[in-house]
């Protein structure tokens, strides 16, 4: 607000105070927009999610192996296969996270790629 | 977050589950804990917070109508961004799922309150529950054509035997992914602050250091709460838009 000076009348204070809250609301969303792309803890953000994405898919590749040896008798064998299935499908995992092409299995983009898709990356 | 100083606090009793009402059914215990007390209380708070701010409906918002109107329009947006037109029918889907996400985590920040997204079986749950959901989806939506999801297109044949598993697995790795996410934030930002705030009262008067950086670490807390919720939600939309929209 520019102006100062004495208390002025009513309708005077109306106008201010909708052109102060219009403000106040623009204010909100746009520090908002900002905060969830700023960067504090934005490093400590993508290390939580690369390694949630190389753990998980180590994890399910294990729990693969070990379901499918006890079933099949074959014991460390498919183990140490879907083993390396996993890592292969963690690196992937980050690959995909990091190269912006969504969250998703299969390697094409869609059609219409999101907008946000590079920014949301940087998000966490 | 307060320590009493003399007494010793693991940094960790803040997650242990309470009992408050016991119920055992046929050998399943489903008591009523702390947990569920205050998943109960971000419930209601969900409700009144929007049935509160959109009850009056005024032209002009006042600040509680806005806040309500601005969370409904930022997950409406997301949807809209995300996953398009089509988005709109899986809107409460989202909408839920970001609020109750959000709320567990915010009432995490108050002191002396109990965390749900804390504890990995909640946030398993909850994953699960939009993994399920989107694996129905994209079979109802493509049928048997959902299998060609798992193959790279313009792979050779001969390499499906290798890539088929690694994106299946890539695939399975995705409920997984998305609660650990949650749940190791919430679960490493509250130890570390319990952790810090333990060494004001250790040192004395250079406590005031700790002091500090557990003031800056409370707001880089709420911070993550709402990214947090943020993220379970945009996720959710991406693998919405995935099943949606077979490659």
């Amino acid at each position: 607000m520019t102006e100062r000076g004495g208390p002025k009348p009513l309708k005077d204070l109306e106008n201010r105070l909708r052109a102060a809250r219009a403000e106040q609301d623009k204010g909100k969303t746009s520090s908002k927009s900002k905060d969830d792309g700023s960067q504090p803890g934005s490093g400590l953000g993508l290390a939580f999610r690369v390694t949630a994405d190389i753990v998980a898919a180590l994890v399910v590749g294990i729990v693969i192996g070990v379901l499918l040896d006890r079933w099949l008798g074959t014991t460390p064998w498919l183990l140490i296969v879907f083993f390396i299935f996993g890592g292969a499908a963690g690196v992937l995992n980050v690959f995909r996270t990091m190269e912006g092409y969504g969250y998703a299995a299969g390697y094409r983009k869609t059609e219409a790629p999101p907008e946000g898709d590079a920014e949301e990356d940087k998000r966490n | 977050m307060a320590e009493n100083g003399h007494e010793q606090h693991s940094p960790l009793e803040q997650f242990e589950i309470h009992e408050i009402v016991p119920i055992h059914l046929g050998g399943l215990d489903i008591s009523f804990t702390n947990s569920s007390l205050m998943m109960v209380i971000s419930v209601i708070l969900i409700s009144v917070f929007l049935v509160m701010g959109i009850g009056r409906g005024a032209t002009v918002p006042g600040r509680w109508q806005s806040a309500a109107e601005l969370s409904y329009d930022f997950i409406a947006g997301l949807i809209r961004d995300t996953v398009g037109p089509g988005g709109r029918p899986y809107f409460p889907l989202i909408f839920s799922l970001f609020m109750f996400v959000l709320f567990g985590n915010l009432l995490g920040m108050i002191p002396y309150s109990f965390t749900f997204t804390s504890h990995i079986i909640v946030t398993f749950a909850l994953a699960a529950l939009v993994f399920i959901l989107v694996t129905i989806l994209g079979f109802v939506k493509h049928g048997m054509h959902f299998f060609s999801f798992f193959v790279p297109p313009g792979s050779p044949i001969y390499m499906w035997p290798l890539l088929i598993p690694i994106e299946i697995i890539s695939y399975l790795s995705r409920p997984i992914s998305l609660s650990v996410r949650l749940f190791a934030n919430m679960l490493a930002g509250h130890t570390l602050l319990k952790v810090i705030a333990g060494f004001i009262a250790l040192m004395g008067v250079a406590g005031v250091l700790p002091l500090a950086l557990v003031v800056a670490l409370t707001g880089l807390e709420i911070l993550i709460a709402f990214l947090q919720a943020y993220v379970f939600a945009i996720l959710t939309c991406l693998y919405i838009n995935d099943a949606l929209h077979l490659h």
